[in-house]
């Protein structure tokens, strides 16, 4: 670990920083194709996001058509994964879910990632914004997650746009302190003064050296804000604090599922377990995409 | 050291400061009147406007503002519009199970954490090294409420060993007590436990590596008293700052847990509170949870200056 502390730049980034063809970037490529837990939770989290597209053409039933005649049927060959108390079938429910879980656990971290980037560069780059960015930041870190996204949710009432609102404000303090921190290493570095003393201006050093010598972490912790966005929203709609009730989301199959939960089994496990699986290989992948992007933290 | 303790509760100022009025503004981030909203619609101007005056919305922001953490620094968070009492009785009323769930499930988080780290750690790169490490990861994976719910379905619906939710207090009734807490101490412990034994594994390895160690071993100590008695020591205080971020997640967990596990503590009366649209008993629970998880963090700081001197000696 020590020895380490000299050598702030890896080998991939100093060929970016020199702009060589794309080729020659992609040795971290090769090993997150080595690893076969990160190809094959690669693998599953792409069925899993084509399903979610192609749910449509996956099932013959309407995920929320009501039918009273087959109320809490177990698996069978009609309805593979069994209907609920409503009569409502389960398997295109929980394909269904997928959608809003993966869209929203994918827009969360692509808009926590933008704001975080953007405050994280100013607080790192600018020490006199750093203070009242961060503190306000350390504010928003007081709050458990899942409570400040219930906090948030309850003002703003139950849907999926609000679900979404809250955890961009949720998980967009963490991205900002790991890109000021990377920021405030890179500024130090002479390629920066040099830019400095050649007279570019902030914003295209910001750009163009600052952040993309971030970006491997910020990637690997993007793909764990996905996994934590996904739980957190089936946290708030399990509590009825999420998406609409009405809507079918792996949440809400719980939530409704809780209620016979001695009679009916298999609409808690279902849902449950495509909730576990996605994030299961969204950890594993991001794990992978650590090892193969930032070698310095690989583990032992 | 003094001085270390006060800069740090002056530090603290700001973030008491930033949690205050985002919980403040909650209820003005609701779309459209509050008290209309409160109300629901069958409510006449009339009492739009006494509840409007009895809020005191009329004030403007600042006013309201400086008001209401005023009442905040002595617990003072108003009345509950919907339970006749006052929110700061409403919550003492259900603070003991909130905190018993809280302090079960740190203690499941390390007594599963710590020695899981430690044998990963010892048995580095070894086939127990690899599925533990999985295992760690499966534990962060699987949400709290889930994992709830397989335990009722098993422990309660199958076996019938367990209670599938309840709550007895614990000076009523102590085995009743700890057989309905033991499910949720569990379901909530377990997820964090995953996370604490990745750090220990790691500090662990690294602690293992230290000069002092190898002279242990060297003078023949046996593995075991040098694992405990020397590495451990040393291994487990960058565990104190996972032990104290972890609170935070408990605390919030058990807001999840108690629903699952219908346990009559703070986390159920938020969520009650929610639908209720009782602002006054939201924004007095969200804040005295922040609070003590902001204290617990500051505690857990101190201590790790204490427990780490090299700390105190290269920070000041």
């Amino acid at each position: 670990m020590a020895s380490s502390a000299g050598t702030a730049l890896s080998g991939n980034d100093a060929t970016r920083l020199r702009g060589e063809p794309a080729s020659r970037r992609w040795p971290w490529a090769r090993t997150l194709l080595s690893n076969p837990v990160a190809i094959a939770s690669g693998l599953v989290l792409l069925v899993a996001v084509l399903a979610a597209i192609f749910a449509p053409l996956l099932t013959s039933y309407d995920p929320t058509f009501l039918d009273p005649g087959v109320r809490l049927q177990g698996p069978s060959s009609d309805h593979l994964l069994g209907t609920d108390d409503r009569g409502r079938d389960v398997f295109s429910r929980v394909i269904y879910g997928g959608r809003i879980s993966l869209l929203i656990g994918a827009s969360v971290a692509i808009a926590a990632a933008g704001l975080g980037s953007v405050l994280g560069l100013i607080s790192g780059y600018y020490p006199r914004l750093d203070t009242p960015i961060m503190r306000t930041l350390d504010g928003l870190m007081a709050f458990p997650s899942i409570l400040l996204a219930i906090a948030i949710m309850a003002s703003l009432g139950p849907s999926a746009f609000n679900v979404w609102v809250a955890l961009v404000v949720v998980y967009t303090p963490t991205v900002a302190r790991l890109v000021r921190s990377t920021t405030l290493v890179t500024k130090q570095q002479p390629f920066v003064e040099s830019a400095r003393s050649i007279g570019m201006s902030d914003r295209a050093i910001l750009l163009r050296y600052v952040y993309p010598n971030g970006l491997s972490p910020l990637i690997v912790q993007c793909t764990f804000v996905v996994a934590f966005a996904i739980i957190s929203e089936a946290s708030l709609s399990f509590l009825g604090a999420g998406v609409d009730p009405e809507t079918p989301t792996w949440g809400n199959m719980l939530r409704d599922g809780q209620r016979v939960l001695q009679r009916a089994w298999w609409l808690s496990i279902f849902p449950g377990s495509a909730l576990v699986v996605t994030v299961l290989t969204l950890n594993l992948l991001g794990d992978g995409l650590r090892d193969a992007l930032d070698p310095r933290s690989r583990r032992r | 050291m003094i001085a270390y303790i006060l800069r740090r509760l002056v530090l603290l100022l700001p973030v008491i400061l930033v949690v205050g009025v985002v919980v403040f503004a909650l209820v003005h981030l609701t779309p459209g009147d509050p008290a209309a909203v409160i109300l629901g619609d069958r409510a006449t101007a009339e009492d739009i406007e006494r509840l409007r005056d009895e809020l005191g919305l009329n004030d403007p922001l600042p006013v309201q503002f400086v008001r209401w953490f005023g009442g905040v620094l002595v617990f003072d968070f108003g009345d509950s519009i919907f339970l006749g009492e006052s929110v700061s009785s409403a919550l003492l009323g259900r603070v003991q199970p909130t905190v018993l769930l809280t302090v079960y499930a740190l203690f499941v988080q390390i007594l599963i954490g710590v020695p899981t780290g430690v044998l990963a750690a010892i048995r580095h790169n070894s086939i127990l090294d690899r599925v533990l490490t999985v295992v760690a990861i499966s534990g962060a994976t699987v949400p709290t409420f889930f994992l709830g719910i397989l335990l009722i379905l098993f422990f309660a619906v199958r076996l019938r060993w367990l209670p599938s939710g309840g709550y007895t207090p614990l000076t009523e009734d102590p085995v009743a007590h700890f057989k309905g807490m033991l499910l949720p101490a569990f379901a909530l412990g377990f997820s964090s436990a995953g996370l604490l034994a990745r750090l220990v594994r790691s500090s662990m390895l690294d602690v293992l590596r230290e000069d002092y160690v190898r002279t242990a071993f060297a003078k023949g100590l046996p593995e075991r008293f040098v694992v405990i008695r020397h590495a451990l020591r040393n291994a487990l205080i960058p565990a104190l700052t996972v032990i104290g971020t972890s609170v935070g997640a408990l605390l919030g967990g058990a807001v999840v847990t108690e629903t699952v596990f219908t346990i009559p503590g703070m986390g159920r009366l938020v969520v009650q509170s929610i639908a209720r649209r009782d602002y006054p008993i939201i924004q007095g629970a969200i804040m005295t949870i922040a609070m003590t998880y902001v204290l617990v963090n500051l505690l857990v700081d101190l201590l790790y200056v204490y427990a780490d001197p090299r700390v105190r000696l290269g920070g000041d």
